[in-house]
């Protein structure tokens, strides 16, 4: 008689996931599984519209990520209105630059927000404390200074991103072929200096330098525990520069494996040649993978970890950033780090790698131009349009098609959370097995390490995750007749 | 000829004829409109300026002054009424502010916060209309029409003198229609004023929009109430 093991969150909010375990007559994990739901409607909601709205509405899928929504889209239109792929241009250098700080700004922030208010404390306080220390409010009590600098962090990523877009939540900036404002000396020098109640750029990598070094301590501290907790294989998907080294808002996609050789590389238009969905009928959400490798092998890992992996080296501009990537690759001896929880490590040199971005472009005279938009002429409309940035959860594309009327007649996103899902159900097996295994009785330590092993994706279920710093769950035990033996909630 | 009317208690002086509204921005008194324009013939249509004259609800682009007349703007239950007039335009469309391009230059979005308007307490209808997306340069975004009119008399063919913009059908069923080949023949300056004539987000100018950054957008720089009363003669 096998057993079944459900991980439920309590409150159904968008973006909600559950856990499935199945046990068999021993407590052996015959399988693990993570069920997400996807954003079907959104997809649906904007056919019809204009196509010059799609950014607008689709970047409110996310209350965190909006500006990748938003500027994925945007790129989108730049190829149907024919400033893009088609015809081989590109936006006016001023007009990306500008796009470039919201993302950086964004990339901070939503870093940040995972970084500090949900790992943080679980490095601090342990896996196993009680969910009422193990968050921020925990933080407080015991770091009251670093949750003040953590505030004024993430309120200084706030502020480029209504600086750039407006609003600090959907605002608007990016219209077809470019962008709709610049930087005035007076927004950039508030950003650079600082003021009242601000941080200066440098304050802000100061600190985000703080905030690697809180990883340094506690991987030194339970370096076994952390190197061991749900090491999974997959390759790494990341957006690259001419370098092949990571660009957050353009280039071509890169797949490397775990020697870090090129699996495949390509222009992001052609994503769909190269990758396939597998469906199951236990996910709404579905499984993207390497046509040429098939499923088990072409599975990828996006987001911090595997932007990390792909790159060899960050630029001299951001100096303190390529240390840090220098002694993170240093320590897998320059192979791929399939360690889940170094993703953590990887967010937070990425926090670092943002300030040090964002200060250089504060620098540049190129964001005060005045001149920000093109406009291609109608022989230019190509109608249909891709668009793929490195969101902070990793890389995202949007794909529209538009009639020569103007309405949108189709749309696919292929989000981050997507590209994550089988390597997210490796590390659900991987860490059942590990704390699961041979046991019938569900303790709170096996509902964190689950928690925890899914957290390092940040996925989309964040909604659901980022209410109180922990994931509302139940855990139910079923047995193969579906009658409920255990049962644990909070 | 000059007469005597009271206005919100106060004695004013003004010319007989003159449409209530416009003597109340005048005298400084802010009155919300969303069909009706200063210096063009009244429609009547949205009643969002509905006022007290001698104890009577009236919509005051509608109202002539005479002498004696008593008038009623800044009374709880006109405020509320007014307010459960916007409301309804709300709830009977397909509203989405956000990522609506004419939001911070819509009236209805303005008039709405001036009438201090949050949410409808009136059930949204959620009517299914189909968009119009025939015509070269402009785009009917029917979900967020009011049926103000304003299209219908003041968008004319400049050769013909004919009608752009009709609505068709009556009640729950009505629906703004363009015609297709005398829109085809608008000259862009003419788009422009038709979308700008638009109290809504309906008239749109295909291919443009968010052009102006949030902050920057037309009543996000003046009110509706400063732009109404400025317009005032005084
Ligand atoms: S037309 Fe006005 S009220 Fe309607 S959605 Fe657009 S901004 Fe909002
Ligand atoms: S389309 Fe605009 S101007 Fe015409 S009736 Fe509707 S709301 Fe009024």
């Amino acid at each position: 008689m096998s057993r079944k093991l459900v991980i439920d969150p309590v409150t159904r909010i968008e973006g909600h996931g559950k856990v499935t375990v199945i046990l068999d007559d021993d407590n052996r994990v015959m399988d693990a599984k993570l069920h997400v739901v996807e954003f079907r409607g959104f997809e649906k909601f904007i056919q019809g519209h204009p196509y010059w709205e799609a950014p607008m509405l689709m970047q409110r899928i996310c209350g965190i990520c909006f500006v990748s929504h938003h500027l994925c889209g945007a790129k989108a239109l730049d190829d149907i209105v024919g400033v893009g792929h088609a015809s081989g241009m590109r936006i006016l250098p001023a007009a990306e630059k500008i796009r470039r700080l919201g993302h950086y700004g964004q990339q901070l922030q939503s870093h940040t927000t995972a970084y500090f208010y949900l790992i943080v404390p679980e490095m601090l306080f342990g896996m196993d404390a009680p969910p009422e220390q193990r968050n921020v409010l925990g933080l407080v009590e015991a770091n009251p200074g670093l949750v003040k600098r953590v505030v004024a962090l993430r309120k200084w990523g706030q502020e480029v991103i209504k600086t750039v877009f407006g609003k600090r939540m959907h605002g608007i900036s990016s219209v077809p072929g470019g962008v709709n404002k610049h930087l005035s000396i007076e927004e950039r020098d508030r950003l650079l200096k600082g003021g009242d109640d601000l941080l200066s750029v440098d304050q802000v990598i100061e600190y985000a330098l703080e905030g690697l070094e809180l990883f340094y301590d506690f991987h030194e501290k339970h370096r076994k525990e952390v190197d061991s907790f749900a090491e999974v294989p997959a390759l790494n998907l990341s957006l690259v520069d001419e370098e092949g080294n990571v660009d957050y808002y353009h280039g071509k996609m890169r797949i490397v494996d775990k020697n870090k050789s090129v699996i495949a590389e390509f222009d992001y238009h052609d994503y769909l040649e190269h990758f396939a969905e597998a469906t199951e009928e236990w996910s709404y959400m579905k499984f993207p993978y390497l046509k040429a490798l098939g499923r088990e092998a072409g599975s990828v890992r996006v987001g911090p970890l595997g932007r990390v992996n792909v790159t060899r080296s960050y630029g001299e501009n951001t100096p303190l950033a390529k240390a840090a990537l220098e002694r993170f690759h240093d320590y897998t001896d320059g192979k791929a780090n399939d360690m889940t929880l170094h993703t953590n490590w990887a967010r937070a040199i990425e926090i670092l790698h943002s300030a040090e971005l964002i200060k250089e472009l504060l620098n540049d005279p190129a964001l005060q131009e005045e001149s920000l938009t093109l406009t291609p002429p109608e022989s230019a409309w190509t109608g249909e349009g891709i668009g793929v940035v490195e969101a902070p959860r990793g890389t995202l594309l949007h794909h529209y098609r538009a009639n020569r009327e103007g309405n949108v007649t189709f749309a696919n996103l292929v989000v981050a959370t997507t590209q994550n899902n089988t390597v997210m159900n490796r590390t659900v097996r991987s860490v059942a097995d590990k704390y699961l295994d041979g046991k019938a009785e569900i303790t709170e330590g096996m509902m964190n390490a689950i928690e925890v092993g899914i957290r390092a994706y940040d996925p989309c279920l964040s909604c659901a995750t980022h209410a109180m710093g922990q994931m509302p769950l139940v855990i139910s035990v079923y047995d193969t007749d579906g009658r409920l033996i255990d049962e644990r909630g909070r | 000829m000059n007469i005597r009317i009271t206005l919100d208690g106060k004695e004013i002086e003004t010319t007989a004829g003159t449409l209530l509204v416009d003597v109340a921005a005048d005298n400084g008194v802010y009155i919300p409109t969303l069909c009706y324009q200063r210096g063009k013939p009244c429609l009547g249509t949205c009643r969002a300026c509905s006022v007290r004259v001698n104890g009577n609800v009236m919509a005051s682009c509608t109202v002539p002054v005479a002498e004696g007349m008593t008038v009623e703007v800044d009374a709880a239950d006109l405020n509320d009424m007014r307010k459960a007039l916007v409301e309804l335009l709300f709830a009977e469309g397909n509203h989405n502010c956000p990522s609506c391009e004419k939001s911070g230059r819509c009236e209805l979005q303005a008039v709405g916060y001036e009438v201090g308007m949050l949410v409808s307490r009136f059930p949204y209808r959620f009517p299914p209309r189909t968009r119009e997306h025939v015509a070269k340069y402009i785009w009917l975004e029917r979900d967020r029409c009011i049926f103000c009119q304003r299209c219908v008399e003041f968008v004319r063919d400049h050769e013909t003198g004919r009608k752009i913009f009709t609505i068709d059908d009556r009640g729950t069923h009505a629906s703004i229609e363009i015609d297709v080949a005398l829109a085809d023949r608008m000259p862009p300056e003419q788009v422009r004023e038709a979308a700008e004539l638009c109290p809504v987000g309906c008239i749109i100018a295909k291919g443009v929009g968010y052009d102006k950054p949030i902050g920057q957008r037309k009543f996000e720089v003046k009110s509706i109430r400063e732009r109404t009363l400025e317009r005032s003669r005084k």
